[in-house]
């Protein structure tokens, strides 16, 4: 395959791209590589608000978007352009500058976290030691773009969305990263590759089941930090307008509008990194697969893998919000602080104590 | 021990694992959507929509210009001014219906004493310029005629029970 495509460019042009120095080379495919993540993960998370709105409908016995296009698959194109032709309307109180970069502050940390995901087992776009680290803090920076969008609207229902997401997102990180120490602790690496790697080996080997607890909580805080129902306090259309975006309009509102679904596709995706075992297959150990030539490739690992998992929490996604009505602020943060905390430390230490012993499911965690 | 199952159930996310098999179960089930343009919704004979002057089968005009339709309009949408006809009968000279006013409670149908006025199933008209609310003689004589089929086998199929 890759000979062919090599075989379609002139010989005059490899001989200009070997003129250039490593360097050049390795920034060149590095680009390359970033745009076709990013182009991937915008599409994605287009075609997932028109996945939302068609599983909701159907939940609600509705049948959802089918005017735009056939099945109304032209209804995130329409959105797009509807938003893109609309004034950005900053208000005159308003503090300008930061009004402005504020939906960028969000978005950006939501997309640079693709830079460490492993796609598949030789694809990523940077594979470096502590990826785990660096994803821990960039979904933590994203809670930034809320703040200062809240702020610079000058608006007393935009601080008070952006106060409640602050608060928030501070508390369930917590929960999260405790989650992710346990993560840590079963694959005995920060690197996302050597995760996927330690949980290959079928479904039996995912850390889904030995760290079934930290899993839950991972999700769950994974929801509550995207600010996603039923933890949408940050917007609460019915106390708080919109929150912290109720002064946003046309591409300053698509840029916070995205930055939520792609965080979305992000911890989907993480989830599916930590404890579904990556682009693993779940039929690993199933050899007799193996000897029927049209189910062999349900064995093999790879990116279908990773986009069928990450499409399922994308499903769990919307299926919690057709599903649980809004929490009300203090019982999201006694759940945050009094539940998820204790109980992803305690398991931490059944994790340790489990794996020392080598019980069960748990012996050979941390290998 | 009633307290130790409601520990189990909380952290087994009893609750929530119910909740989420409803919306799982209504996914599954066929929409009920009615896509309207394309489909519609069963519509009575009796449905009470845009109005109608009618005519008897030799073109004479029903109406008798009696105003008990304008008597019995609750909202006071019909305005009517009679004068004797060339024939020597009482017409009408005037005969309005003003559509915003009118609440389409079918009175005036009902009150009519030679069924003259009809209220139409026809629900789907509009206007496009101010003034267009009002439904003069002329009008409701020209929607009358355009649906004459409909209405006279409409007033067949009720009429059994007046």
């Amino acid at each position: 395959m890759a000979e062919f495509f090599a075989s379609l460019v002139p010989q005059f042009a490899w001989d200009i791209w070997n003129w250039f120095p490593p360097l050049v080379h390795y920034l060149v495919i590095t680009l390359f590589k970033i745009l076709v993540v990013m182009i991937s993960v915008i599409l994605i998370v287009a075609f997932s608000t028109y996945f939302e709105r068609k599983v909701i409908g159907s939940m609600q016995a509705r049948v959802g978007p089918n005017r735009v296009g056939p099945l109304g698959l032209g209804q995130p194109i329409a959105d797009v352009i509807k938003l893109l032709i609309k004034e950005v309307i900053v208000p005159s109180q308003s503090s300008k500058f930061l009004f402005v970069i504020a939906p960028l502050l969000t978005l950006i940390p939501a997309l640079a976290a693709w830079a460490v995901m492993p796609l598949n087992s030789d694809f990523v776009i940077a594979d470096i030691n502590a990826g785990l680290l660096y994803v821990l803090a960039l979904t933590s920076v994203g809670v930034y773009g809320v703040i200062l969008a809240g702020w610079a609207t000058n608006s007393k229902y935009a601080l008070l969305g952006a106060m409640r997401s602050a608060a928030q997102i501070v508390a369930y990180e917590i929960a999260m990263g405790f989650a992710l120490v346990g993560v840590l602790m079963a694959g005995g690496s920060l690197n996302l590759g050597d995760i996927v790697e330690a949980q290959a080996g079928g479904v039996s080997q995912w850390f889904l089941l030995p760290l079934f607890p930290l899993f839950v909580v991972y999700w769950i805080s994974g929801v509550a930090e995207t600010n996603r129902a039923p933890f949408d306090v940050a917007e609460g259309e019915s106390e708080i307008v919109a929150g912290f975006h109720v002064e946003y309009s046309g591409v300053a509102f698509a840029l916070f509008f995205l930055a939520e679904y792609a965080n979305m596709v992000l911890i989907s995706t993480l989830t599916a990194i930590f404890f579904l075992g990556g682009w693993a297959s779940p039929f690993e150990g199933w050899t007799f697969l193996n000897d029927i030539s049209f189910l062999s490739w349900l064995t093999v690992g790879g990116l279908h893998w990773l986009f069928l998992k990450m499409c399922f929490f994308m499903y769990t996604f919307f299926w919690l919000r057709a599903t649980f009505p809004r929490y009300r602020y203090d019982q999201i943060m006694r759940l945050g602080w009094k539940v998820f905390i204790p109980v992803t430390i305690v398991w931490i230490a059944v994790e340790g104590a489990m794996a020392w012993f080598q019980v069960g499911p748990w012996s050979g965690l941390g290998a | 021990m009633s307290r130790i199952t409601s520990y189990i159930k909380t952290f087994a996310l009893w609750e929530l694992l119910k909740g989420l098999s409803v919306t799982m179960r209504n996914f599954f089930r066929k929409s009920v959507t009615l896509e309207y343009p394309e489909e519609k919704t069963p519509q009575s004979s009796r449905f009470r929509g845009l109005h109608a002057l009618r005519r008897y089968p030799n073109g004479e005009e029903r109406c008798i210009a009696c105003k008990l339709c304008e008597a019995v309009c609750p909202a006071l949408a019909i305005t009517i001014e009679s004068d004797v006809s060339q024939d020597g009968t009482r017409r009408t000279t005037r005969y309005d219906i003003d559509l915003f006013k009118c609440i389409y409670c079918g009175f005036c149908e009902e009150a009519c004493p030679v069924d003259a006025i009809v209220e139409t199933r026809l629900h789907e008209y509009h206007m496009e310029a101010p003034g267009e609310n009002i439904m003069t003689k002329d009008k409701l004589l020209a929607v009358g005629e355009k649906y004459d089929a409909m209405i006279s086998a409409d007033k067949a199929a009720d009429a059994k029970y007046r």
